[in-house]
């Protein structure tokens, strides 16, 4: 187990390097960036300062090592766009407001995605597992961003109760929160269905049955189980749909976070500040894949981690 | 004495059984047409009626996408400042947008725009992937491990971040939207069908064909590719709504088509000025048919690959 984490830890420092200078080298070959337009009359003088201002001036190899450098302690210079402010000072100040919306976000996914799904495959064939797929197939297909600008346009204009352009209580994390849950609620939702369909027909299942145990406690403590461990495989990938999500429906609702400061950032190409966003989120999404990686191997104790993986 | 028995009639059999035959030429030529699962795999996808939709919804989708363009006068770029942002009307059957332009005509010609980006990066998704995953696979050993740890460190790399990174490189436009979805996109596949070939390169019939004399070339054609073709398939099939989701939302941040090229994303992006004024058209429309799209490569990959499970068989 500790060899399989040791491994596995390795790799997630393997790929979080290659992300790194991926960025790195992507955003070297980019074209234009805001010095190059000097709409004031820069002087050789200024040109050289500005240089020196982001460590332009130096070899390009000595560039990438301090920046791999940096990078390690998330300082990423200032931005180029904004420029007496630091990219991770802009970062800090955004960063709040879309954790909040992303941990809300995953709550609601995760929550209601088992409950939907249990019911479903409780009811297979009645009218909640109807309703449940509907649901999930709606919530696959309409793209989040049209979901959140479909809920401003119908729900938000209507009620007062679903304010936008502001953030604070928790009322105005409800809509944009269920923009961006609902592909995972769909997701989540048709997995644990098929699963529990699954695992219900398992002999151990009717043992329990056979036994006396209450409905609940079969769902529960038997079926639940092993329904829930393969949905624990996706929660990476789901996470990082949350993150991407989460650039244009912030930008829609206008939050004040972190994904507002990347869609601007593209926009202005702001170098520094597209490589900071980029790079943190890869490395909470590839730490998250890391852990869940950990964390189905504990809790599945079926799977012998160190035997080579297909 | 039995084993004495034993011997002396093995040593009877005569040597030319043990004369390998030639390659190729002199193979079993008997091939089992293999049809029958074809039409199994059909009637159930016919029988699920949400497949069946999906299907029909794809066809009209398609047509429309070739002749809606063309049902009006009026191009997909044409402005007409006058009747800027007018509702739905019998000149303007989906209303226009602030310039005047058709929202009718733009609708399907950004369908084009969509389908062929989800049909192109499907393809490319493709012929990446099953080479990959199948060289692997079937080569095993050394090269399938270091393809395969290449493969570990990009799927562990966030998609569609990549994408919206190699796009502000390349810059906007529709090949480098293709080309993004490509270079990200095939990992998937390769994952998928080495899978697939690992399993079953070891099956009975695959030695059988061996023994017989067939070339790996014959054998990756003829056993491998078809016994695989289901999983790969469905994956194609998921690939488009994907495909299609990048393309709208590379498009929403300003990194997909460009002006005057319309598309349901950058449709989507400019109708988000006016989302509080009451024209809503100019959300409802591309909105519904990028979800209609979506939905119908859904419901159809989701129909094929329950037709091609065989665990569904009864």
């Amino acid at each position: 187990m500790l060899k399989f984490i040791g491994k596995r830890f390795l790799w997630m420092l393997v790929t979080l390097w290659v992300i790194i200078t991926v960025t790195f080298v992507l955003m070297r070959f980019a074209p234009g960036s805001p010095l190059d337009v000097d709409d004031v009359g820069m002087s050789e003088q200024a040109r050289a300062n500005m240089m020196a201002h982001y460590n332009l001036d130096q070899p390009v190899i000595m560039q990438y090592f301090n920046y791999l450098k940096n990078a390690v302690t998330f300082d990423f210079g200032p931005s180029m766009v904004t420029r007496s402010r630091e990219v991770s000072d802009m970062l800090a100040s955004g960063f709040p407001a879309s954790l909040q919306l992303g941990l809300v976000t995953l709550v609601l996914a995760v929550i209601s995605g088992i409950i939907l799904g249990v019911l479903a495959a409780l009811r297979h064939n009645k009218m909640i597992d109807y309703v449940t797929m509907f649901i999930a197939i709606i919530g696959i297909s309409i793209p989040n961003f049209i979901q959140a600008m479909l809920f401003i346009q119908y729900i938000s204009t209507q009620f007062d109760f679903f304010p936008t352009a502001q953030w604070g209580t928790w009322r105005h994390a409800i809509l944009p929160a269920l923009a961006l849950a609902s592909g995972p609620i769909a997701i989540i939702a048709r997995m644990t269905r098929s699963n529990m369909l699954e695992v219900l027909t398992e002999d151990y299942i009717k043992t329990a049955k056979a036994k006396g145990l209450s409905n609940f406690q079969i769902v529960v403590k038997h079926a639940l189980r092993n329904a829930l461990l393969p949905v624990v495989t996706i929660l990476g990938v789901l996470v990082a749909s949350i993150f991407t999500g989460s650039f244009v429906v912030e930008r829609i609702f206008a939050i004040p976070g972190v994904g507002q400061y990347f869609v601007e950032s593209i926009t202005n190409r702001d170098y520094p500040m597209i490589m900071a966003t980029t790079i943190i989120y890869s490395t909470i999404f590839i730490i998250m894949m890391f852990i869940v990686d950990v964390v189905y191997g504990i809790i599945d104790p079926r799977i012998q981690l160190h035997k080579k993986e297909e | 004495m039995e084993d004495r028995s034993q011997k002396k009639s093995a040593s009877n059999v005569p040597d030319e059984w043990f004369v390998p035959l030639p390659k190729e030429e002199q193979r079993e030529t008997v091939h089992h047409k293999g049809d029958s699962y074809w039409r199994d795999v059909m009637q159930r996808l016919f029988a699920n009626k949400l497949a069946t939709t999906g299907l029909i919804l794809i066809f009209l989708l398609t047509i429309m996408a070739i002749i809606g363009p063309m049902l009006t006068e009026h191009t997909y770029r044409s402005q007409s400042i006058l009747n800027s942002n007018t509702a739905p009307n019998g000149t303007y059957w989906f209303g226009t947008d602030e310039l005047g332009r058709d929202v009718f005509t733009r609708v399907w010609y950004g369908a084009r725009v969509s389908l062929f980006i989800g049909l192109a990066a499907a393809l490319i998704e493709f012929i990446i992937g099953v080479a990959y995953g199948g060289i692997s696979g079937y080569r095993g050993g050394k090269i399938d491990n270091v393809m395969m740890r290449i493969v570990d460190v990009l799927y562990g790399l966030p998609y569609l971040l990549v994408v919206v990174l190699l796009m502000v490189v390349m810059g906007p436009g529709l090949f480098t939207i293709i080309i993004a979805l490509s270079i990200t996109g095939w990992i998937g596949m390769a994952r998928l069908v080495r899978g697939q070939v690992l399993q079953l390169k070891n099956a009975e019939y695959v030695l059988a064909s061996r023994v017989l004399g067939g070339s790996n070339n014959r054998i990756i054609r003829k056993h491998l590719l078809p016994n695989t073709s289901g999983p790969i398939i469905v994956s194609m099939t998921l690939t488009v709504p994907t495909a299609i989701f990048a393309e709208a939302f590379l498009s929403f941040l300003g990194l997909g088509v460009q002006a005057p090229v319309a598309s349901w994303g950058t449709m989507a992006n400019d109708a988000l000025g006016v989302i509080q004024t009451g024209y809503w058209w100019r959300l409802f429309f591309p909105a519904f048919f990028i979800s209609l799209t979506m939905f119908a490569f859904n419901v159809f990959g989701d129909g094929l690959r329950d037709a091609l499970d065989p665990k569904m068989r009864k």
